[in-house]
């Protein structure tokens, strides 16, 4: 026997041949050719991380373990556990007004990444297309693009402080657009959307008909003013779906809990999906979310005005040293522009790292609208900004 | 909460500069503001923080509770203040529960500390009974945990 099969010439494994093209096609995220140069240098500062330094406070993990110790390892109910629905939706209501029916207008995800996949595939038919404001997260166009759609980008510029206009919507608008994805406060840029901004925005959606989605991860870092929801503008609640999570408001990122909440049709849809993918959120995160969403007020609170001290001293020194930024009022980002200084966002981030080991995420990583720019991330402790100011200025010197 | 006295109390190196950097202010301003605080007796000392537990040879800590006879005229401030006189003792504090006054002592050896109570805390006029709790280890001190083990690193880069 052993003879036999050695004689039989098996044909070569094509493993390439049996991927999904839109797959294969895809080219990989360009923040990994940073984070594998970032991962060899010693003694580097990182301004590239866009989730909080901070630990998830003690008694959210607590309980946690607590609800461990108990035995709490099953399944729960494919929206999520009914008290955390009931304590978003309470939470909702208290801070924007709107009003959802935990039993039917929300689902709890497995962090917003997965509430932002499903919403574009229980939305967008094959060919499809969904307006992009750029520059953004890198997640929103391929997440578009494995639903079947196509997504168009609507630039955002520095003149306008980073926030979309509706001229610019209108100039991305073709007769197969069926959405408007909204990203405020945003990452990379930092902008915020005000009420005002929003309702310009309202007349472009009603005319084309556009769905809203509109994901809020970052709107409880908020620093000027409270986060303004383009579903709480008159009569816009309904063709809106908001999606948000607890990753950056409680620094809760590995956890994986986000959530989305809409029209009972569109949050059927995306339950739909939800239940024969992922089925339920981790139980043990939802636990720890409910918890957080409970007692976790005053560390939220703590962290945001952290987040606000170091972005007035960091912004302030980024001018100071010749990097111009204008004033960041959300999430924790500064997007300081490069172009006074004749370089590309990638050649600027990659002299900067090896010159002196500050590394920055190139703004056109996020966009073709971010070239010229550079994401940093203040969510690291002052004494690392203050140290990566000396450095980014001894680099700006040597220019 | 006065913002620049919490910067403060968590670093007392926290420079003028810096204070007015994370306000958005200007240094001047803060400067000032520091000064007020500092002549109205709100700001009393700036410290650092010692883990003492590091080094070779060490303090000892011990806490005392007191119970004391109150005085007609003035309370338990009359105690309270002269033990407070002595430098070996780091705190003086009137708590609620079995005992009257809460004192915190350092000395260079257990009988060091043994002495001192005996000699000059017990016999006070007023000081009806002493217990003393030796500190063996701290854990939390000032709100910074002590046995902290390394954090769990994040990842470099993330989008």
């Amino acid at each position: 026997m052993k003879q036999s099969l050695k004689n039989v010439s098996l044909p070569a494994w094509n493993c390439e041949a049996h991927l999904n093209r839109t797959v294969r096609d895809m080219p990989p995220s360009g923040i990994r050719k940073f984070f594998d140069l970032v991962s060899e240098m010693e003694g580097a500062i990182s301004l590239g991380v866009g989730e909080p330094d901070f630990v998830t406070p003690w008694h959210v993990r607590e309980a946690c373990i607590y609800s461990l110790e108990s035995g709490n390892t099953h399944y729960t109910s494919n929206k999520g556990m009914p008290e955390l629905r009931q304590a978003i939706c309470d939470q909702v209501k208290k801070s924007s007004g709107l009003d959802y029916d935990p039993a039917e207008q929300i689902l709890i995800t497995t962090g917003v990444s997965e509430a932002v996949d499903l919403a574009f595939r229980a939305t967008l038919n094959p060919g499809d297309e969904a307006i992009v404001p750029e520059p953004c997260y890198v997640a929103y166009t391929p997440d578009i693009v494995l639903a079947g759609g196509v997504a168009r980008a609507a630039p955002t510029r520095l003149e306008n402080e980073f926030r979309l206009q509706p001229e610019d919507v209108s100039a991305a608008i073709t007769e197969k657009t069926r959405a408007l994805l909204l990203s405020y406060p945003n990452n990379p840029t930092g902008a915020i959307m005000t009420r005002a901004d929003l309702e310009e925005l309202a007349d472009v959606v009603v005319e084309h008909d556009l769905l809203v989605i509109s994901d809020e991860v970052y709107a409880e870092l908020t620093y000027s003013g409270s986060h303004v929801s383009f579903a709480q503008l008159e009569g816009m609640q309904e063709r809106t779906v908001i999606l948000n999570g607890l990753s950056k408001s409680h620094a809760m990122t590995g956890w994986r809990i986000g959530y989305a909440l809409g029209d009972p049709a569109l949050v059927g849809a995306m339950t739909k999906v939800h239940q024969y993918t992922m089925l339920c959120a981790p139980t043990m995160a939802q636990v720890a979310a409910l918890e957080a969403l409970q007692k976790g007020e005053e560390e939220m609170q703590q962290m945001r005005h952290e987040y606000n001290l170091r972005r007035r001293m960091f912004v302030s020194g980024l001018n100071r040293i010749g990097l111009d930024c204008f004033e960041p009022r959300g999430a924790f980002y500064a997007f300081p522009s490069v172009r006074a200084w004749g370089l590309s966002s990638e050649t600027f981030a990659e002299r900067l790292l090896h010159e002196q080991k500050v590394a920055v995420v190139p703004g056109n990583v996020f966009g073709t609208s971010g070239e010229g720019f550079l994401r940093c991330s203040y969510a690291t402790s002052r004494e690392e900004l203050i140290e990566a100011l000396d450095r980014i200025e001894t680099f700006l010197s040597g220019l | 909460m006065n913002e620049i006295l919490e910067i403060l109390s968590e670093n007392a190196r926290a420079t003028p500069a810096e204070i007015a950097a994370l306000m958005a202010r200007s240094e001047e301003d803060v400067a000032r503001e520091i000064k007020e605080l500092e002549d109205a007796g709100v700001i009393r000392k700036y410290v650092t923080l010692i883990n003492w537990e590091k080094l070779d040879k060490s303090y000892v800590f011990a806490v005392l509770e007191l119970k004391v006879a109150l005085q007609r005229k003035t309370g338990y401030d009359a105690v309270a203040e002269r033990i407070a006189r002595f430098s070996e003792v780091e705190s003086v504090r009137l708590i609620s529960g079995d005992h009257d006054l809460s004192v915190t002592v350092r000395g260079n050896s257990m009988k060091e500390i043994a002495y001192f109570v005996a000699e000059k805390i017990a016999p006070l006029e007023g000081v009806q009974s002493t217990c003393t709790h030796f500190i063996l280890k701290s854990y939390k001190e000032h709100g910074v945990i002590l046995t902290d083990k390394p954090r769990p690193q994040r990842l470099v880069i993330t989008p």
